[in-house]
């Protein structure tokens, strides 16, 4: 830029200058239609396809186009097929691919259409939810490598999905569960319709004949929803007792059967009480509540899944002068493989030769590439960026340090939320109390009226069935999780909302977390014209502090600005409306201005100095840095406040952490700077010692942290796959969503334990009625159902997350 | 009131109707992915208010 003559219009100008992308929606540079070149090339191809409408959607990406430019040659390898692809009957092939950054409902059309333009595929379906595709196709006609860089090239990266044959017998376990629930739920409520006939009719009459006929409908139809919705209980419970252990299953399994059982003799015998309407109402509730906290469960495997198909399916082994390729998993340690420029690296190794530039994204979420040499060591899972090279193996399959991260979320997904295994420790104590109020109520009624004695000992079993107990938990906690996500909180698991309602140290990472991660205009000094004259003259500057404060600008007067020169490393000047604007550094100031001892005013900590001179004298200085975002302070002291330590911990230099700690009330020894990756890892692990630690990232350079800390959080805009594994993610920007989640994570806490107490004094007043002798098949359907209502009730109804919540 | 030897069976007839056809959806996987599925019929609509505007390119 070095003079414009033309007055320059501020704000939006004309017809070419979009201020968002056209392809992905972003803010652009005024005059350019494009955010980069990914979303132009995206946006061609979408348009030659016919399929423009999709900019009609409202919703779009909101991300730039990163494509990986990559050739997907391995998926057209015969290992590659026998691995992954699936052959159909009608001689097509099957594949199912996980999806990078598909995240909206206009994904979901483009990336069909797009592929249905294909020529050769005959079928492809999106499931959003999962972010997996299922490519139908015709492997005479189309490689699959074709697909695969057509989505690459719209910004959908495509990976195999590995595990399908896990997924395949998950999906058929949930479609049993499903199955079960509603045959079970059918069953209930016609169970309950048959039993109200019977209740009215001992208030208002009921010949004998009749109470007999519903009697044996109600057992018919109990029968097979106990024999097979109800028998994973009975199952369950004889595989926890011939373990020699017991859990919640075993007081539910006691209770319907012994209900059941009584049940049919009194039914034949004629005579007695029944508990069929109970006993299926039982089973529905339990099978329901079983059901929820098995998909809470799996959502923390569905993403250490994800990590593995993220990992290369081949890897090209050098043997002397040939290549031959190898499904990554049979690398060994020692073997020297090829890697060329788009591929992912197999294995852990040494550089042999070579040089090149290697995104490590996948691991550390660092945007920027790392160049490297020979010497250099490498890591499986990230992206060799420009030219070949040539890698020894060191560490290969689940050695490696991609291998070890998945297995630590595995690991953590197999990890059982601790409030759930408190209700199986429960169950011990729980069971002797049942078996022993059994026998007193038997012992009790022999002496006072024997006939009695035995339907009031199972009385007793079915009034303490646990179910209410069995169903708290897994309840309160996914409700709580659902209404989270509705309000941009995604939670992973359960033990992290329990972590979360205690105390402990929470730490923040600075860059992108607690700041906004970019350069800001965040002070001026200095009259608002004088600002405004600044801001007309930066506009002229590519420089990306001159753009930061071009951006603070918002009046839309147009000046004249001419003139214009800049000097690099210096500063900028030109003459705004007639007048002489000189902006930069204190030293090209001074050298501009021709006074060499000029006082000019110093730097605030943190942030860069840009001094302004108009017609000669110093009118103001403007002080750019990374802003903190608005309410992080009030979100940290209310952190504190509820007990928790916060620290911050940042790559930057310690002068800026510490000052900015300072402007959040954090005093120094709690703002740390210069921490490398494995710094802000063993500070993580130094403060697990003492305590739970939650670690709060954007995913750049905190991925070890948050894999060592006891709950890890991550915040919008990171890396993806970092952000999949971490227990929490915060899909808002900005800390707000933080305080949310604390509170939110307390009130369920308090809720879950209220959903305990609430079952124990039901099953308590149960209890106390059947040694009272009160206790009928009325009563006793109306008091089960009744406290696992009221629970379910507390559950979704009490106060957990509240979506759109205001801040403290 | 003997009517009710006819109209009970019946009603139960129908339930195991429901409760076959219920089966036989989830287990045929139509519960398997509750939220693309409803985002499908908006998607298609704009589908074909562009298409005649165009020849297709394939």
């Amino acid at each position: 830029m070095t003079s414009a003559t033309a007055p320059i219009e501020i704000g939006r100008t004309g017809d070419s200058g979009a201020v968002s992308c056209r392809h992905c929606g972003l803010p652009v540079p005024p005059g350019e239609t494009f955010c980069c070149t990914g979303c132009a090339t995206a946006h061609a191809i979408v348009n030659d396809l016919g399929l423009s409408a999709y900019y009609r959607f409202s919703e779009r990406r909101g991300e730039e186009v990163r494509a990986s430019g990559r050739a997907f040659a391995e998926f057209d390898h015969d290992s590659f097929t026998t691995t992954y692809v699936r052959d159909r009957e009608d001689g097509l092939s099957e594949v199912e691919l996980y999806l990078e950054h598909v995240h909206c409902p206009s994904c979901v059309w483009l990336v069909e259409k797009v592929s249905l333009t294909i020529p050769g595929v005959t079928a492809a379906e999106l499931d959003i939810g999962r972010a997996r595709a299922r490519v139908v196709w015709d492997r005479s006609r189309t490689p699959l490598s074709a697909v695969a860089r057509t989505l690459d090239t719209l910004g959908y990266i495509a990976h195999p999905f590995r595990g399908g044959r896990a997924e395949e017998a998950r999906r058929a376990e949930d479609r049993a569960a499903l199955v079960g629930i509603g045959v079970s739920g059918a069953i209930a409520g016609n169970v309950m319709m048959i039993a109200l006939a019977i209740y009215a009719g001992w208030f208002g009459g009921i010949e004998r004949e009749f109470e007999r006929y519903f009697r044996w409908w109600s057992f018919l139809l109990t029968t097979p929803s106990l024999l097979w919705p109800g028998r994973v209980f009975f199952r369950s419970a004889w595989g926890a007792l011939r373990r020699r252990s017991l859990h919640m299953d075993v007081p539910i399994a006691l209770a319907l059967g012994a209900a059941f059982v009584h049940g049919a003799v009194n039914t034949v015998r004629d005579a007695g009480p029944v508990y069929f309407d109970g006993v299926a109402a039982l089973v529905f509730l339990l099978l329901v509540g079983r059901y929820l906290q098995q998909r809470a469960q799996r959502a923390a495997i569905d993403s250490s899944e994800l990590l593995h198909s993220l990992a290369p399916a081949t890897a090209r082994v050098i043997e002397g002068a040939a290549t031959r390729e190898v499904p990554a998993e049979a690398v060994l340690p020692g073997w020297l493989v090829e890697v060329r420029a788009g591929d992912t690296l197999p294995a852990d190794g040494i550089v042999e030769s070579g040089d090149s530039s290697i995104d490590l994204s996948l691991l550390t979420g660092e945007s920027r590439p790392v160049s490297i040499g020979a010497g250099d060591t490498v890591f499986a899972g990230t992206t060799n960026m420009s030219s070949p090279l040539r890698v020894r193996v060191t560490r290969s399959g689940e050695s490696s340090r991609l291998g070890a991260l998945m297995r630590d979320v595995a690991d953590s997904a197999r990890r059982r939320s601790p409030i759930v295994r408190l209700a199986d420790r429960l169950a011990g104590r729980f069971i002797l109390a049942v078996l022993t109020l059994a026998t007193l109520a038997f012992v009790i009624w022999v002496w006072r009226d024997p006939a009695q004695a035995f339907d009031n000992a199972i009385a007793m079993l079915v009034v303490t069935c646990p179910c209410a107990l069995a169903l708290a938990t897994p309840l309160t906690v996914t409700g709580a999780m659902g209404k989270a996500a509705r309000g941009g909180i995604l939670i992973r698991g359960g033990d992290a909302l329990e972590i979360l309602a205690g105390t402990g140290t929470i730490v923040l990472d600075k860059t992108g977390t607690v700041t906004e991660g970019r350069m800001a205009l965040v002070g001026w000094r200095g009259s608002d014209d004088a600002l405004s004259l600044l801001a007309a003259l930066e506009k002229h500057s590519r420089h990306p502090l001159a753009a930061a404060i071009a951006a603070a600008e918002t009046s839309t007067t147009r000046r004249l600005v001419t003139k214009v020169a800049e000097t690099i490393g210096g500063g900028i000047q030109g003459r705004v409306d007639g007048r002489q604007v000189v902006a930069g550094t204190a030293e090209y100031i001074r050298t501009q201005l021709g006074e060499p001892s000029l006082a000019v005013p110093c730097a605030l900590a943190g942030h860069t100095e840009v001094i302004v001179a108009i017609d000669g004298t110093i009118a103001g200085v403007a002080s750019i840095g990374d802003p903190v975002r608005a309410g992080a302070a009030e979100v940290i002291a209310s952190l504190q406040r509820s007990g928790w330590r916060v620290e911050l911990l940042s790559g930057d230099r310690p002068d800026v952490v510490t000052a900015v700690g300072q402007s959040l009330g954090l005093s120094a020894e709690d703002a740390r700077g210069g921490a490398t990756p494995e710094a802000k890892r063993d500070r993580v692990r130094e403060l697990a010692r003492v305590g739970p630690v939650v670690m709060v990232g954007d995913g750049v350079n905190d991925a070890p942290a948050m894999a060592g800390a006891t709950a890890s959080i991550g915040v919008h805009g990171g890396a993806e796959a970092c952000l999949r594994t971490s227990d929490v993610f915060l899909s808002r920007p900005g800390l707000e969503a933080l305080g949310e989640l604390v509170r939110g994570a307390r009130r369920t806490m308090t809720l879950v334990r209220a959903g305990f107490l609430a079952s124990i004094a039901y099953n308590v007043a149960g209890a106390s009625l059947v040694l009272a002798g009160l206790i009928d098949p009325l009563i006793a359907a109306i008091l089960m159902p009744a406290s696992s209502l009221s629970v379910i009730f507390l559950a979704w109804k009490g106060p957990t997350f509240a979506a759109g919540e205001p801040g403290p | 009131m003997s009517v009710l030897l006819v109209l009970v069976p019946v009603a139960l007839g129908i339930v195991l109707l429901a409760v076959v056809a219920y089966v036989w959806s989830a287990r045929s996987g139509q519960f398997d992915d509750l939220v693309t599925p409803a985002l499908r019929p908006l998607l298609d609509e704009r589908d074909t208010d562009v298409e005649p505007q165009r020849p297709p390119a394939e």
